[in-house]
């Protein structure tokens, strides 16, 4: 789902920015498509690179726009590699620490790889980085799925404003931001286009 | 992919099928899907409903809704208790509102009843700050497993919309048709009640015209595509309930079985028509009478799937009523009308 991006500090990945989408305030664009895609391209070679080789890897993308962002990264690893990676999906709703401060939503499927990750360097994929907060989240979720030799985190965009003690390890552009602005980003799987755009703020 | 779904407002207590609408009963049953797959996990426990305690309170004997709404609350990490009429202070003459005030008053989430007199559930909610779930009222509804009825159907024969469902038996007494009738057609299902004449309740015709069902008293004209002239996709026996029936329903057992129950030879020519044929039975089960043991333990017959899927609902249920925001307008579908 959309990032951590246009919500107020407190809520992880709360809301929904279906009804945003209004292209009269689509705001600025700071990366379009071609540079998601180099961005992803040098993602994915860092996380092979910080990994010495593919070996153990799983990608696990965080719903919704991680998912489709932890697929890219594969394939394009897959592609210089020469070998399949592991995808995964994990769904934090039911890990969130703001359950009470907000109506109750259904959780996306979570999607775990045959392969387990015991003993996995697993890559957390996620589009926005904003509190930490749905990190955290997917840090508890992830294990209750069992026990990683690694855990990394690889994002789209970094917007600033951590809440925690949490930081990524690969990060596709550092964005700095007004906590009143919003940051969303659309993917051609979810989206039908690839861009990430700021809107609000007091400019 | 999709955007994620819109956040669905649920009622604050679970009375009736009535309180769900259309898109709530399916956010239950998408939340249903996801909360199945903790019960394949190693850990079988997410921290969604800490600190929250859930009280059952059953009045009335339960194996399967019991034990699966407190194993849905200790998977979710809920404190939960059991409570018995037998050994509570009902025993000794308490009121059932002095009892659940009591238990109320000890600061607890929610309460899951059953209970013996239809409408219990609705009066409890209106006497306690908690949450209120009906686990069986009477002759009245049984939310929960006219949910898992649902799910299990659609994991089986997927979207429900168009598909024709047939339900038999002692309707007179059965709590589950009554939910399950406002679920299915919720759901766009089409619904065949079967049953002697002496067991349809009253006044159904009424219902059903309302409502958009059919009534039979042809069990073999209706499996053969009779009645509505359709052939049907799943057969729901009811349980004929001895301890509710006070006599003259129908002459023997025996009779019963010949005219109503799902024999060898009914399963087989069912089976014959379409292999594809789901068969549900909410349990217990009187083998021999409503449902024969070749019936019950068939390929087609979803019972254990049932009881497996119990859980996964009842945790997305107790997900969607405690996890949230509580607030005074925390009401989509109200607790109106859902009868006393």
């Amino acid at each position: 789902m959309c990032p951590d991006a246009a919500v107020p500090p407190h809520s992880q990945k709360s809301q929904s920015s279906s009804s945003e989408t209004d292209p009269a305030h689509d705001g600025r664009t700071v990366l379009g498509a071609a540079d998601i895609s180099r961005a992803l391209r040098r993602i994915a070679h860092e996380i092979v690179e910080a990994n010495k080789g593919a070996d153990n890897l799983v990608l696990v993308g965080i719903p919704s726009r991680g998912v489709p962002l932890a697929r890219r990264l594969a394939a394009t690893i897959a592609e210089f590699e020469g070998r399949d990676i592991p995808v995964g999906a994990l769904d934090i709703t039911m890990y969130r620490d703001d359950l009470r401060h907000q109506p109750t939503r259904a959780p996306m499927p979570t999607d775990i790889p045959e392969s387990g990750v015991d003993g996995k360097v697993v890559v957390l994929v996620d589009d926005v980085l904003y509190s930490g907060r749905t990190v955290r989240a997917a840090l508890d979720a992830l294990a209750d799925h069992g026990r990683p030799a690694a855990v990394r985190l690889a994002v789209l965009v970094d917007r600033g404003h951590r809440e925690l003690p949490i930081r990524a390890d690969h990060v596709g552009k550092n964005l700095p931001t007004a906590q009143s602005e919003k940051v969303r980003v659309r993917l051609a799987e979810t989206d039908d286009v690839d861009s990430v755009t700021i809107t609000g703020g007091d400019r | 992919m999709s955007e994620q779904a819109i956040p669905q407002r649920m009622p604050r207590h679970l009375l009736s099928m009535a309180d769900l609408d259309a898109t709530a009963i399916r956010t239950i049953l998408d939340t249903a899907t996801q909360m199945h797959d903790v019960q394949k996990r190693e850990v079988k426990k997410i921290p969604t409903l800490r600190g929250r305690t859930i009280i059952n309170l059953f009045f009335e004997d339960s194996t399967r809704t019991r034990s699966s709404f407190e194993i849905a609350g200790k998977w979710m990490s809920a404190d939960t208790i059991n409570i018995t009429g037998k050994g509570s202070s009902a025993s000794k003459g308490e009121s059932l509102r002095d009892t659940v005030r009591t238990i109320d008053a000890m600061g607890v989430d929610a309460l899951v009843i059953r209970h013996g007199a239809s409408g219990a559930c609705h009066q409890v909610a209106g006497w306690v700050d908690a949450h209120v779930i009906n686990a069986g009222d009477g002759t009245h509804e049984h939310p929960t497993q006219a949910l898992l009825d649902a799910y299990t159907m659609e994991r089986r024969l997927g979207s429900l919309e168009g598909k024709h469902v047939a339900i038999v038996g002692d309707l007179t007494h059965s709590r589950v048709v009554r939910s399950n009738l406002i679920s299915l057609r919720r759901l766009g299902a089409d619904v065949t009640l079967v049953a002697p004449p002496t067991l349809m309740p009253s006044g159904i015709q009424t219902w059903a015209e309302r409502d958009g069902f059919a009534l039979s008293h042809d069990l073999d004209g209706v499996l053969q595509g009779g009645g509505s002239g359709r052939p049907i996709d799943a057969l729901m026996m009811l349980r004929v309930q001895k301890e509710r029936m006070s006599g003259g329903y129908f002459p023997t057992p025996r009779e019963y079985t010949v005219g109503y129950g799902l024999t060898r030879d009914r399963l087989a020519r069912l089976t014959d028509q379409n292999p594809e044929i789901v068969i549900c039975h909410p349990g217990p089960m009187n083998r021999g009478l409503e449902i024969s043991a070749d019936a019950a333990d068939a390929a087609q017959s979803l019972v254990l799937d049932q009881v497996s899927a119990g859980v996964a609902v009842r945790m997305s249920v107790l997900y969607h009523l405690l996890a949230g925001e509580e607030s005074a307008t925390n009401v989509g579908a109200t607790n109106e009308g859902s009868a006393a």
